[in-house]
């Protein structure tokens, strides 16, 4: 029976997925002093589900790396080993390796076979490390990852190997290098060279081998498998190879082999472990994998509850409509009763089916919250500060694109509090906090849009810094009058940064500028609220979706208009005495003491029919785009509606001035109007 | 030899190896006789009232609802500089698939009428003659001779592209 099981690969990538995620969150929910079984159960079943999957589909690589986790794990579920920060590190750590690897697997690349053995070790070890589980468990967590490679088990964990080659070793054909790169594929290796045995440079036959080598080969690897790699050199070397047990810490016996360099390392690829390297190549092939998938199709996992209510709807609406065709067929004015209640019923049942259908891209927040736990937990140990975080309202529900846009601005967000925002332990006791800093991520519904708020109990945005670094970088004038708001916006300027020096974290001044512009790429807009040395709160306001947007119809002319309501402040009937005109031609409209400058929408969309021309018949509508007001003067209001945005661009092109179109009841098109556009269109 | 000879002998062995004759649907323009590839035809339907286009060529006379997409419809008599028509009930929108890269658009183009379906034996297909820069031929793939009358082929890909409708193709 040959089944094509392609297909059901993209299913098992998204639920190993999310069965990391689950993993993940678990592990982060692990409280040291008091296990909860249930939530070693769940870590569990994912992995075993991880496992089984891959099992099915010839993944062995990674059911194998997945089994090692579960015998952990399922250690841990027996409780017959106690649940350590280090063995949740060590657990943190192969959750990464094993999403790198599923996500190289997806994208059709190579995995990085290194970093998996260095995890698979460190997680072997951790799995022998019975004994020291009890004392060993408070080191740091930025060093509980060499930490916890470094105890080995009471079996053979590994081999110290010197390998003496006999001077004639390279003339019968024999290759070292090759070998240590087979070496290298058993466990993780070790390379130190002994150039002791080598003559001056004159004196030196190229074909003949002065070098010797320490080898040190971690993992359970059977002799057998290296005296075959050295089968065929057996006769032309010195080989001495000693087991290495768990009272052999092997980083003791030579502490400082992998960070020597030197000359004495041979550049062997593969060889000598450097966790930090691994690390940032992972990283850099994370963000490659994270585009090729990004390019493939993407699907949405839908409830459903929300697909029994779409079909509930849809039942409605037949019923709705074969009801009516049963009055069409005979009809008499005394049904006329009957037709209207039942084209009021096909107008509810048609917007709840709206509604519905809408519905189904919405998906919870929690999707961008549920990593920060984990952003929190390595960057908070990474810093030395002492962070809670709190989550609050993740079920509210957000479009679909929305939540995948909204992900890297929350992201540096999030950072900016956690790495500049939270003050060190020492420094908040100094200052009458808690020791603990807490950053709030909150998302809830207010009027049409989402508002998420990332707010700190840190140190807060010094006013009179901002300012002053701002002149310093020519931002401002020196004497620039400038409110409160707008001196917290001065973070958004490109090239803005206060960090007193750069971290790898944040401060490199490029981002708040890139998070802005996100943010009103998406139709939102972005706040600040700071006290100084009481914190600040960042606030992003966002439409709900991307797709339906609430508008108010204007009428000029014979045509329609759509204006963002988002964009109104208000809209009045203009006196003559309040409007004034500049150099002859421009006019402006004096609002509150302020000069607004009147866009004729007549003029610059050339419409004929005109039924005002007069500025005092017509009304004008005051909006605001991107920090410009400006008075667009309209003949008529017409109404206010949601409007479902279809794009120009499909079967046309992009207009000045114009964001989409939508279609209006009667069915013709109404366009929508960009104010940002209209402005530049009106100042050509 | 003109270059829309040779580009439309190049082209359509290559799309339908197979036919010797191709389809066109015929439309008149004023006493000017125009055909259309038919596989690219996708309805004819009667003129509605459009929404205008701020800031276009007159030619572009707006946009229609077209079953939920947003289609520009483009009036072929102005495009050619035949004087402007009067829309009545009758007047038509010939609704044609063009390929713009990868993707196909949609557009509708107002003419006087529609006339026939007529089969060209490709071999009867001449190039269209080269008046130099006084009356541009870009977008006439062929003339075609039928009942003594001559038809017109248009290029729809080449005729949705000199009206700047790929412009701003993936902003």
């Amino acid at each position: 029976m040959a089944i094509d099981m392609a297909q059901f690969h993209q299913v098992f990538f998204e639920e190993s997925f999310e069965g990391l995620d689950a993993m993940e969150s678990g592990l982060l929910n692990l409280d040291m002093g008091d296990v909860d079984a249930d939530e070693i159960n769940t870590i569990f079943r994912a992995a075993h589900s991880i496992k089984g999957g891959s099992g099915t589909f010839g993944f062995s690589a990674v059911s194998d790396f997945t089994h090692v986790m579960e015998t952990l794990l399922d250690e841990m579920r027996d409780g017959r080993r106690k649940v350590t920060q280090q063995a949740v590190n060590v657990l943190l750590g192969s959750v990464d390796c094993l999403r790198e690897m599923l996500q190289a697997i997806q994208g059709g690349k190579e995995v990085d076979r290194q970093g998996v053995a260095a995890h698979q070790s460190a997680l072997d070890d951790e799995l022998h490390n019975r004994s020291t589980d009890g004392d060993s468990s408070s080191p740091p967590p930025v060093k509980a990852e060499a930490a916890a490679i470094a105890p080995a088990s009471p079996e053979i964990a590994g081999w110290t190997i010197a390998f003496s080659p006999h001077l004639n070793l390279l003339k019968t054909g024999n290759e070292p290098v090759r070998m240590l790169r087979e070496l290298a594929t058993l466990g993780d290796l070790t390379v130190t060279a002994d150039l002791r045995g080598l003559p001056d440079l004159y004196q030196l036959d190229p074909e003949e081998c002065h070098l010797s080598w320490k080898l040190d080969l971690r993992g359970q690897v059977p002799a057998s498998d290296i005296d075959e790699i050295f089968d065929w050199v057996e006769e032309d070397c010195d080989l001495a190879k000693q087991p290495v047990f768990v009272e052999l810490p092997r980083f003791d016996s030579e502490p400082s082999a992998p960070e020597s360099g030197g000359p004495n390392e041979v550049p062997v690829e593969s060889a000598a472990p450097r966790p930090v390297h691994a690390r940032t190549t992972a990283t850099e092939v994370k963000k490659d994998e994270a585009k090729a998938a990004a390019k493939g199709s993407s699907s949405i996992r839908v409830d459903t509850a929300k697909i029994d209510t779409l079909i509930n709807m849809v039942g409605e609406l037949v019923i709705t409509q074969s009801m009516l065709s049963l009055i069409g067929e005979h009809f008499e004015l005394s049904k006329l009763d009957q037709l209207k209640n039942g084209l009021s019923q096909l107008e509810r049942h048609t917007r709840e089916l709206q509604e519905s259908v809408m519905n189904i891209r919405m998906l919870p927040i929690s999707f961008v919250f549920s990593r920060f736990p984990r952003l929190a937990h390595d960057l908070s140990s990474k810093l030395g500060k002492k962070i809670e975080l709190k989550l609050v309202g993740e079920h509210t529900e957000v479009d679909k694109t929305v939540v995948e846009l909204l992900s890297d601005p929350l992201v540096h967000l999030v950072r900016n509090s956690l790495d500049h925002g939270i003050e060190m332990p020492d420094v908040r006791i100094a200052a009458g906090k808690p020791e603990t800093g807490t950053v709030t991520l909150e998302a809830y519904h207010r009027g049409g849009n989402i508002v998420i708020e990332v707010s700190d109990d840190g140190k807060g945005l010094d006013k009179d810094r901002l300012r002053a670094k701002a002149v310093e970088k020519g931002l401002i004038d020196a004497d620039a009058i400038l409110s409160d708001k707008q001196t917290y916006e001065l973070i958004f300027m490109p090239g803005f940064s206060t960090a007193e020096k750069l971290t790898d974290i944040s401060g490199r001044g490029v981002g708040m500028d890139v998070v802005r512009r996100n943010i009103q790429a998406l139709g939102g807009n972005i706040d600040i609220i700071s006290t100084l040395g009481k914190g600040s709160t960042i606030s992003i306001h966002l439409p709900l979706t991307l797709a339906i947007l609430d508008g108010q119809s204007v009428a000029v002319g014979d045509e329609t208009y759509i204006v963002p309501l988002g964009a109104i402040i208000e809209s009045l009937n203009i006196k003559e005495d309040r409007v004034n005109r500049v150099v002859g031609k421009g006019e402006t409209f004096l609002l509150r003491g302020q000069y607004l400058p009147i866009i004729r929408m007549h003029e610059i969309f050339n419409v004929p029919s005109v039924r005002h021309t007069k500025l005092t018949e017509g009304l004008l509508v005051v909006v605001e785009g991107q920090g410009v007001r400006c008075g667009l003067f309209v003949d008529d209001l017409l109404g206010q509606q949601q409007v479902v945005i279809k794009s120009l661009e499909a079967n046309y092109r992009r207009v000045e001035g114009v964001s989409g179109a939508t279609i209006l009841g009667d069915g013709s098109v109404a366009l929508i109007l960009d104010i940002p556009g209209l402005v530049r269109l009106a100042n050509q | 030899m003109s270059q829309t000879a040779e580009s439309n002998e190049a082209e359509q062995p290559g799309k339908k190896p197979q036919a010797s004759s191709a389809q066109f649907l015929s439309f008149t323009l004023g006493r000017e006789e125009y055909g259309v590839d038919i596989l690219r035809v996708q309805e004819i339907r009667s003129w509605e009232p459009v929404s205008r286009i701020p800031n276009v060529p007159s030619y572009e006379k707006g946009v229609v609802n077209l079953r939920g997409a947003i289609v520009p419809i483009i009036d072929l008599r102005e495009r050619f500089a035949l004087g402007c028509s009067q829309y009545t009930p009758v007047t038509v929108v010939v609704v044609l698939q063009a390929h713009v890269g990868d993707k196909t658009r949609v557009m509708g183009v107002v003419v006087d009428a529609v006339s026939d379906v007529i089969d060209v034996d490709k071999k009867n297909i001449q190039s269209a003659p080269d008046f130099g820069a006084k009356v541009s031929t870009e977008f006439i793939s062929g003339l075609v001779s039928v009942n003594q009358r001559m038809v017109m082929l248009l290029d729809v890909d080449k005729l949705l592209k000199l009206d700047g409708v790929d412009d701003d193709d993936e902003s």
